[in-house]
């Protein structure tokens, strides 16, 4: 039973995936079981997109499906879910770009996978990077840029991050639009990701590391 | 005698269309005036070229050039986007500097900006520009949103200019919340009754409406006499501005503005039935929209940006299934009305290559990203003519050596036996000047066929 749910989510099937956790809820199981079924369901939806076999619609339904799951089984929960995370990142859209649906998939996928995400939003000022990374001490740093302008926006905020002594801490990983290779050098990022799930790989490398 | 414009082919629409930007006229009709013999040679000599790399039956000159910019030419004369979008005058004038600084073969005119009182007088939302959202030196951004509802499918389909009057546009301006309450035009029938269907346009918010659009309209107006003399004039010095309109792919049309993407995603799943409709709904307003837009210009090229069709976007089979066919129909219908559908790849196409190249030959013109254009050429190079694809990274942050150095593979891949174009891959707004300069100037030397 615990490992349909875990496929019937990774297989896309909404209807049959909800009717199973309301089946379950009623059984009285515990919520933290099923929405960790669930968890795992998306992981292998987000290993499915690695592997190509996956497209980035599948990414967003079953994200969508996730997210009706966690409300109906918020209320039944007793205690806060004590998920236990592989570390923390931080993610925003750089100063000046307000494009956000590129990032937002990021944002899920680490999230997922059991990183503790710290969404900073869009057009972020350097400084809240800054601060953020202060705050949590995140050791892995998500730049998401759509336009050329996000190209010294990406530079600024590496700059001030090494500016306020904090380069040595993080890893920092660009993506987004007309992101590549010779931006990640510009910038003087660690690393330039083409999609939401070499992030994911990306960040588990640099905090296993 | 010559045939009526209805009675020709397809084939011979597209070469009635050079053949009319090859003898040009002014704004009143008469044949236009260049300003020098030079500009006349140099004017007729590139729309030639340029015609020879699409038409794909003759290798032209040389690799003809163009130059794609969004607001490199406002930001390189070293004024706020801001600026480029209020000042329609100094758009204008820092426009014609860049055409005169660069020389590219083609342009497609000033309008990026666009007139930013219009948008202020209208409370655009679909967008935030510089000073509504947006820092003066840099370009608006669409807001994504689901200006459309899941539910809204049936309605559209019904009467799609009832729906994007009442309900598409009241929700992306705010001056036109009036729309709300008109009924119908296809009301209007006989004389028991007329008169019903116009008592909302004596409500306030009908008439706060119009009012708004009485002055958008004469803004636009305002800015489109600056634009249209400004090609004007660039045309009496050889540059031609040939793009005639713009329209779009159905499944973008949908997904970009209307459900935005994360809704058209969901519709995929939930109700792909009436999403395929709906696509087949809209897709002969999207042929119209282009053969009206090239009918008002008189110029052959009506751009397409395609955003939702690239790789990762969608698997195959969805591609296959939901994007493909109608924007197929939609490049059918306007290459059967004359028209050059001028469509840009944006971001990475190269898993569609085989399904797209799938078009009449000497029909289409494609501006490519960030594909590999090797395998372009390989493939949609067989049928059709290649733009691009420097990429805007290395325009922005690369050397002149560089940008030579893949200009150079470009003419020697993509440029072979002609149906190429020299260009930028994206639409740019921050690049170096003199590597802009490069890439125009090492394709007209280099680019010369023998």
């Amino acid at each position: 039973m615990a490992k349909d749910l875990v496929n019937t989510l990774a297989d896309l099937k909404e209807k049959e995936a909800l009717g199973m956790v309301q089946d379950r809820l009623s059984a009285g199981e515990d919520p933290l079981r099923i929405l960790d079924d669930a968890r795992r369901g998306v992981e292998i939806v987000g290993k499915r997109f690695s592997d190509e076999e996956y497209f980035i619609p599948d990414l967003v339904y079953s994200g969508e499906i996730l997210k009706q799951i966690t409300d109906m089984v918020k209320p039944k929960l007793t205690k806060a879910a004590e998920v236990k995370r592989l570390g923390k990142v931080v993610v925003g859209t750089v100063a000046g770009d307000i494009h956000d649906i590129g990032k937002d998939i990021v944002v899920f996928m680490l999230d997922v996978t059991g990183f503790e995400v710290f969404d900073l939003g869009i057009d972020v000022p350097v400084q809240k990077f800054v601060d953020k990374i202060k705050e949590t001490g995140s050791g892995v740093v998500g730049l998401s840029g759509f336009l050329t302008l996000a190209f010294q926006s990406m530079k600024d905020t590496v700059g001030a991050i090494e500016k306020a002594g904090l380069r040595n801490q993080v890893k920092i990983m660009i993506g987004g639009g007309q992101m590549d290779e010779q931006v990640r050098s510009f910038a003087g990022a660690d690393a330039y990701g083409k999609d939401a799930m070499d992030a994911v790989k990306l960040a588990k490398g640099w905090i296993r590391g | 005698m010559e045939k009526r414009w209805e009675e020709m082919t397809a084939d011979e629409k597209q070469e009635a269309q050079f053949q009319k930007l090859l003898r040009p006229k002014d704004h009143e009709g008469n044949d236009l005036k260049f300003q020098s013999p030079e500009a006349e040679a140099n004017y007729k000599a590139n729309i030639t070229r340029i015609k020879d790399a699409i038409q794909l039956k003759k290798t032209p000159d040389r690799v003809p050039v163009t130059l794609l910019p969004s607001m490199f030419p406002f930001i390189n004369a070293g004024m706020t986007v801001q600026e480029a979008m209020y000042d329609y005058d100094r758009c204008a004038l820092a426009f014609k500097k860049f055409i005169l600084e660069f020389k590219p073969d083609m342009h497609i005119g000033a309008a990026a900006p666009g007139p930013g009182k219009f948008y202020e007088i209208l409370d655009y939302k679909l967008y935030s520009w510089p000073g509504h959202g947006v820092a003066p030196e840099h370009s608006y951004q669409c807001n994504e949103g689901e200006y459309m509802k899941a539910e809204e499918y049936d309605l559209l389909m019904t009467d799609p200019s009832f729906y994007f009057r009442n309900f598409y546009l009241p929700r992306v301006f705010g001056a036109l919340q009036g729309f709300q309450m008109l009924p119908p035009l296809t009301g209007i029938l006989e004389m028991y009754g007329v008169a019903f269907n116009f008592i909302p346009y004596a409500l306030p918010p009908v008439q706060a409406t119009y009012k708004a659009l009485f002055e958008a309209g004469a803004e636009a107006l305002k800015w489109a006499m600056v634009m249209g003399g400004s090609n004007g004039e660039l045309a009496t010095l050889g540059f031609p501005n040939i793009l005639g309109g713009f329209t779009k792919a159905p499944f973008d049309t949908i997904g970009d503005t209307l459900r935005g993407t994360k809704g058209i995603i969901m519709d995929m799943y939930r109700q792909p039935d009436k999403l395929l409709q709906a696509l087949e709904a809209i897709m002969p307003i999207m042929i119209g929209m282009g053969l009206g837009a090239a009918q008002q210009t008189g110029n052959p090229l009506i751009f397409i940006p395609l955003h939702k069709g690239a790789d990762s976007f969608l698997s195959d089979e969805q591609f296959k299934k939901f994007y493909w066919p109608t924007l197929k129909q939609v490049m059918l219908g306007l290459i059967e009305g004359g028209c050059i559908p001028f469509l840009a790849l944006e971001g990475h196409w190269g898993s569609r290559l085989n399904v797209i190249q799938d078009i009449p030959k000497g029909k289409t013109v494609w501006m490519v990203d960030q594909t590999d254009m090797a395998k372009a050429k390989e493939t949609l190079g067989k049928n059709a003519c290649l733009i691009g694809n420097v990429p805007s990274s290395m325009l922005n942050l690369g050397t002149p050596d560089e940008v030579k150095a893949c200009c150079k593979k470009l003419i020697d891949t993509a440029g072979k036996g002609g149906g190429f174009i020299m260009g930028n891959g994206a639409f740019f707004d921050e690049a170096k000047p003199e590597n802009v300069k490069t890439m125009v100037d090492f394709a007209k030397d280099y680019g010369v066929y023998k």
